[in-house]
């Protein structure tokens, strides 16, 4: 029954770092480019949130909505503005830039909302539900089915919808798609923008549990064990990656004695380096092989 | 300009290419040997830290600059060689039977590591990197017998022909001459066919391999040599900190080694000076900009990050070479002196290149 109750808890967690690999895979799938600043834009997002629920006092589900059209409009800017200049540069270069971004995100929270902790009041919060003797929290349940209202949306927006399948043909082939009068650049800009929306959702939903702060960028880290584990590239892969890790780290946790001190902190960059060495392709991973020398 | 006409075999290995690099370099060192008598201990303290940023900058440039692979940390390698160090000091063994070792100790960590981890690539690489950053970390923080754990460890200061550590001038020569060394040692290392192999591999993988180079073996040993380099940085730096504690060895210091290399000069060991020279002085530069911001920004602990973090933006974005880079154009610029033209270093148009094969 712990067991049961452990792994609830750790595909709760798990699903935020799920959402925040989601957000790597689409970039990465369309440009090539990783965007180390994901973390950062998770916090902003919850950063937001608190602002519009907690201090400005609106409704819950207008809040959450209005942040992430706010952070999505940012991360279109952000790939339109910024990103965009060293396209072609070797993959350090983006590495750094987006590192730079995050570092700028986060100077920026830290000036602009201060170093506290803050929280702010959610329909989920302080609520549990009790079933067969598993407690339920309903922030953990909110988490979990807000995950799966995202990647349902994202799938039929992928399979149905015109964008979304531009985006897939860009993310294929560009030069092909450019040729098919599609417009890269926009489409690009979009999926940036998609993807930072994943993350401000991801915030919203972790922010009753973490409580907002800037630390919470540290999730993006760990979310990268969750992509490569799903083998990045693949959209379900990283979902499951990221409940994988959520779980191991729960277990992780209660049997520290078992194994050895600290484990937990280390579990996820434990998997993500084995994965590395074992199996870099990862659990999903489509045709695009990791190149190894 | 300068042609250099060149009258035996022998020149063309020479380090100094003319006389005027032998002029100039050697009024540099003696003018640095000099230091302590001009400038008081508090300045030469600070650049004693230059100078031991300027190693792990050697170690970390090697691996990024001239090989092409990203470390996001290279923080553990810092950490690795300072409590190596002072760890055999604490039992007993003297200053340059320790420093050997850990350079030893360093590269062979970096070898172990290297071999499983940099049969990835690019991004790939630079996610393994970072991931054993910070499990590198939490190796310090758990491991208490060997690093003290949180209490941190103190180092112990030796002497060195009756000179202690304490005397900032002993401290000051001592980096100064491993600095020395370890430039030189960098110099011949990239000169060498190993050093080819290097920049081949950062160029064009595919192209190296089918000159018959080992990318496997090269990869490697090229993470084994950056961490020497930086081990020995990090032996240093323990006698500069003089208590370690395990959290110096955070994200945040790998990330200022990338800042120096970058900042400084991608592929160029002049650049990792200059950027040692910046990071160094990074802060002092910070606390400036702080007396001028109104004191409600000016006053913010997350001012540093974001200072950080928008100079390597600013740079990765306009001046992609660097310090040394604009130094190169500077130089140019007067050499060529009326005919100087902008486009000579105009990035050239590219277009996204793949991984997928």
């Amino acid at each position: 029954m712990q067991l049961i109750q452990l792994i609830i808890d750790g595909v709760a967690s798990g699903c935020i770092y799920g959402l925040v690999a989601l957000g790597f895979v689409l970039i990465y799938k369309a440009t090539e480019t990783i965007n180390f600043a994901q973390g950062d834009i998770l916090m902003l997002g919850a950063f937001v949130a608190f602002s519009l629920i907690g201090v400005l006092g609106m409704d819950y589900i207008m809040g959450f909505a209005l942040t992430v059209v706010i952070i999505a409009v940012f991360g279109f800017f952000l790939d339109a503005v910024v990103v965009r200049q060293i396209i072609g540069q070797p993959p350090f270069a983006t590495v750094m830039l987006t590192i730079g971004i995050g570092f700028i995100l986060r100077g920026f929270a830290s000036i602009f909302w201060g170093t506290d902790i803050f929280s702010f009041s959610t329909p989920f919060s302080g609520k549990i539900t009790e079933f067969n003797g598993l407690i339920i929290s309903y922030v953990n349940l909110s988490i979990i089915i807000g995950t799966i209202i995202l990647v349902s949306v994202l799938y039929l927006f992928f399979t149905f919808s015109r964008i979304g399948v531009a985006m897939r043909a860009s993310s294929e082939n560009q030069l092909a798609a450019y040729y098919m009068g599609i417009p890269v650049k926009f489409i690009f800009s979009l999926i940036w923008s998609i993807s930072a929306a994943t993350a401000a959702i991801a915030g919203v939903l972790l922010a009753p549990i973490t409580l907002v702060d800037t630390s919470i960028s540290l999730i993006g880290l760990k979310a990268f064990a969750a992509a490569v584990l799903g083998g990045f590239g693949s959209i379900p892969g990283a979902i499951v990656g990221g409940i994988i890790i959520g779980i191991v780290e729960q277990l992780c946790g209660t049997y520290e004695n078992y194994l050895f001190e600290g484990i937990r902190e280390i579990s996820a960059y434990l998997v993500l380096i084995l994965t590395l060495i074992i199996y870099p392709r990862g659990l999903f991973s489509d045709k695009a092989e990791v190149k190894k020398v | 300009m300068r042609f250099i006409f060149k009258t035996n075999y022998a020149q063309d290995i020479n380090i100094a290419r003319h006389s005027g690099d032998r002029f100039w370099y050697s009024l540099l060192i003696i003018l640095m040997l000099a230091m302590p008598l001009f400038i008081d201990d508090f300045y030469l303290g600070e650049i004693s830290y230059v100078c031991i940023l300027a190693i792990a900058g050697i170690g970390l440039m090697i691996l990024s600059g001239y090989t092409g692979l990203a470390s996001l940390g290279h923080a553990a390698f810092l950490g690795i060689g300072a409590y190596t160090h002072a760890f055999l000091l604490t039992n007993g063994i003297p200053f340059f039977a320790s420093i050997p070792i850990v350079v030893i100790v360093s590269f062979m960590v970096g070898a172990l590591i290297g071999i499983p981890i940099l049969r990835l690539t690019g991004m790939y690489l630079a996610i393994a990197t970072l991931a054993l950053g910070f499990i590198a970390e939490h190796v310090f923080i758990k491991w208490e017998h060997f690093t003290g754990g949180n209490r941190g460890m103190p180092v112990p200061q030796p002497e060195i022909m009756g000179m202690s550590f304490y005397d900032s001038a002993t401290f000051y020569y001592v980096c100064l001459a491993f600095l020395i060394l370890s430039m030189f040692a960098a110099i011949n290392i990239l000169r060498s066919p190993t050093g080819r192999a290097f920049v081949a591999i950062r160029d064009s993988e595919i192209a190296a391999q089918s000159l018959g180079v080992n990318l496997g073996l090269y990869k490697a040993l090229s993470f084994a040599i950056s961490g020497a380099f930086t081990g020995l940085a990090g032996a240093l730096l323990a006698h500069y900190i003089g208590y370690l504690a395990p959290d110096i060895f955070n994200i945040f210091l790998s990330l200022s080694l990338l800042l120096l290399i970058v900042v400084g000069g991608m592929g160029s060991l002049h650049g990792t000076v200059f950027g040692a020279i910046f990071v160094g002085y990074l802060p002092q530069l910070i606390a400036i900009c702080r007396d001028y911001l109104p004191s409600s920004i000016g006053s913010q602990p997350g001012l540093e990050p974001m200072l950080f973090g928008l100079i390597l933006v600013l740079f990765i974005l306009y001046e992609p070479l660097g310090i040394y880079g604009r130094w190169v154009k500077i130089k140019l610029f007067f050499q060529l002196f009326p005919t100087y033209k902008k486009q000579t270093f105009k990035k050239q148009k590219v277009f996204t290149k793949s991984d997928r094969v």
